[in-house]
């Protein structure tokens, strides 16, 4: 009785309406940019159709196990990444948890901006504003891009849609969960497919569309055999799937006590997969159209990933192309959607996290934490050096942040506080699909191993390499700068009280005194 | 397209987009436990202002 009397004290929380409101959340989250911008590219480059292997195991073994264990963290602890990991695991998690919303507000600072670009780029579909040079409108007309360093040299074309980006933004996340996520995601979801669907059917028709699909799906056997090909696949399949910074964790915690977990996590794995498939097919029918225009083979394309794919290659094709105008607008608008639902999802885990440490309102937690955000986000990225920032920054969070949370995540949870049974528990206690003893060897054995490699490997490559020849100054400023700072925030922000004391929170459902640890059962 | 990338695209949808076919069908079929737990009461509230610590 006591503990049913801990569990109905325990704090209310927002909640999505339903589960296909919190699935369509998930995969709005899931679905971003880099469906559209790098899984294509990166397929091709690492095997073409041979790629499929590794990418399928790198999703069984790795995506959906992670996914599951940021469900089940969330879901049983009721929060916030801090707030939850801190139930788990005492401050030592709690730090974890603030570094992973640290991580989260720096993406969302520039985020932002390349939504903002798309927003640009979707209006100037309409009348090919970049002309015949799309690479020196972008960077020059455009961006107005300058040498590295910090100005502060506002580019106006940049800074309006940015400004307007964040306002709708901080209005959808004071909103709230149901009312605001969610029915963002119900409309733009939807929204966002049809816009795709047109685009993928339109590029089908091109001519040349069947050049650009040979090259992606034609197989590279021996590409097997390459290790870099199967850590591309972790690494695409790790970074598309919106895990193990704290998102997943934060809308995990939004559902009901008494809902399905993992049923619903493979709906959203694989339909963010079978987004990333379809933009492959997309982009690449479109690239091969433009390769026979040019008249060379796509391998000879330049600008086939990220924002040279996106804001380079892709205008030179709309120029080419009948109703180019129509398809740019279908392109860009894609874009500026699949971002922006997952550009929320990225803000949440900031607000969130505020939310419930400082005891503030919805609203209050979105503004103390938005505007700061969107004033950084303004000085750093709507200035003449915002390119440069931007590409080291998002390298540096990604690659060193996101892995570095994920793999201390599931060391610590799985290895030392020895956790995995517990959120095995949890899973099966709640889900319609279970999950056994192989989830936690593959959240406690593969990920850390593969995702430690990729973490060490990159450590080890920008300190003796560099990055993209830049100033070494420059570097430690916005790269490891980045993470120090990170580093530095999770400290402090783990070292203030919590607004409203200590609650006597207790999971539910109670853990069997079978799954405990010895030292939980009180066993000598 | 040459037979090849042909058999790939197809096994690339057959694959990824069956996968989200069966996960939807299963998750249709089993959209909740019919056993859950005793508690796990309902604690929504759309306006709920704060969570405190541990």
């Amino acid at each position: 009785m006591a503990e049913r009397a801990a569990i109905d004290a325990s704090p209310p929380r927002e909640q999505w309406t339903g589960q296909v409101g919190f699935i369509l959340a998930a995969i709005g989250s899931a679905v971003g940019l880099g469906n559209i911008w790098r899984f294509p590219g990166v397929a091709y480059e690492n095997g073409g159709g041979a790629f499929l292997i590794p990418y399928l195991v790198a999703l069984l073994t790795a995506g959906i196990p992670i996914l599951f264990l940021d469900y089940a963290i969330g879901h049983r602890f009721r929060g916030s990444a801090p707030a939850a990991l801190r139930r788990l695991g005492g401050r030592r998690l709690e730090a974890l948890g603030w570094f992973q919303v640290a991580i989260a507000f720096v993406i969302s600072l520039y985020y932002t901006a390349v939504i903002a670009w798309a927003l640009s780029y979707f209006v100037f579909s309409f009348d090919l504003r970049w002309g015949d040079d799309p690479g020196t409108f972008f960077q020059g007309d455009y961006l107005q891009v300058g040498a590295p360093g910090l100005s502060f040299e506002f580019v106006p074309g940049v800074l309006v849609p940015l400004a307007l980006v964040w306002i709708v933004t901080l209005a959808v996340l004071a909103a709230g969960v149901a009312k605001g996520l969610q029915r963002t995601n119900v409309i733009f979801l939807p929204l966002l497919l049809v816009a795709f669907l047109v685009l993928v059917v339109r590029a089908l028709f091109l001519e040349g569309a069947d050049v650009g699909l040979n090259a992606l799906f034609t197989p590279n056997w021996a590409a097997l055999g390459d290790p870099n090909v199967w850590i591309a696949a972790y690494s695409q399949i790790f970074f598309s799937l919106s895990i193990a910074f704290g998102i997943m964790v934060t809308y995990a915690s939004y559902r009901a006590r008494r809902s399905n977990l993992t049923a619903p996590g493979l709906v959203v794995a694989f339909a963010n997969s079978s987004f990333e498939i379809l933009a492959g097919i997309g982009v690449f029918a479109t690239l091969g159209f433009f390769a026979v225009q040019q008249g060379v083979g796509v391998g000879e394309l330049e600008g086939l990933t990220g924002v040279g794919l996106s804001f380079v290659t892709f205008p030179a094709i709309v120029s080419q192309m009948p109703g180019g105008p129509l398809f740019g607008a279908l392109f860009f608008g894609s874009l500026t959607l699949a971002g922006f639902t997952s550009l929320l999802s990225v803000l949440q885990v900031v607000s969130a996290g505020v939310q419930e440490k400082f005891g503030l309102s919805r609203v209050q937690a979105t503004l103390r934490t938005g505007i700061p955000a969107a004033v950084l986000s303004v000085l750093l990225f709507s200035t003449t050096t915002g390119l440069l920032a931007l590409d080291v920054v998002d390298n540096w969070a990604n690659n060193i942040g996101v892995v570095g949370s994920a793999v201390l995540t599931t060391v610590l949870v799985v290895w030392v506080l020895r956790k995995g049974r517990e959120l095995q528990f949890h899973l099966n206690s709640v889900s319609t699909f279970r999950v056994g003893r192989t989830w936690i060897a593959l959240v406690g054995g593969v990920v850390p191993v593969v995702l430690g490699y990729m973490l060490v490997s990159r450590i080890v490559e920008l300190a003796v390499n560099g990055y993209g020849g830049l100033p070494a100054p420059y570097l430690a400023s916005f790269g490891w700068g980045t993470i120090a700072l990170a580093v530095v925030a999770a400290l402090v922000l783990t070292a203030l009280p919590w607004r409203n004391g200590r609650s006597d929170f207790v999971a539910w459902p109670p853990l069997p005194v079978a799954n405990r640890q010895p030292s939980e059962r009180g066993d000598r | 397209m040459t037979p090849i990338a042909i058999v790939f695209l197809l096994l690339s949808i057959v694959v990824i987009w069956g996968g989200l076919v069966a996960s939807m069908l299963f998750l249709a079929r089993r959209p909740s436990r019919a056993d859950y737990p005793a508690g796990g009461v309902d604690d929504a509230d759309p306006d709920a202002p704060v969570i405190r610590d541990t």
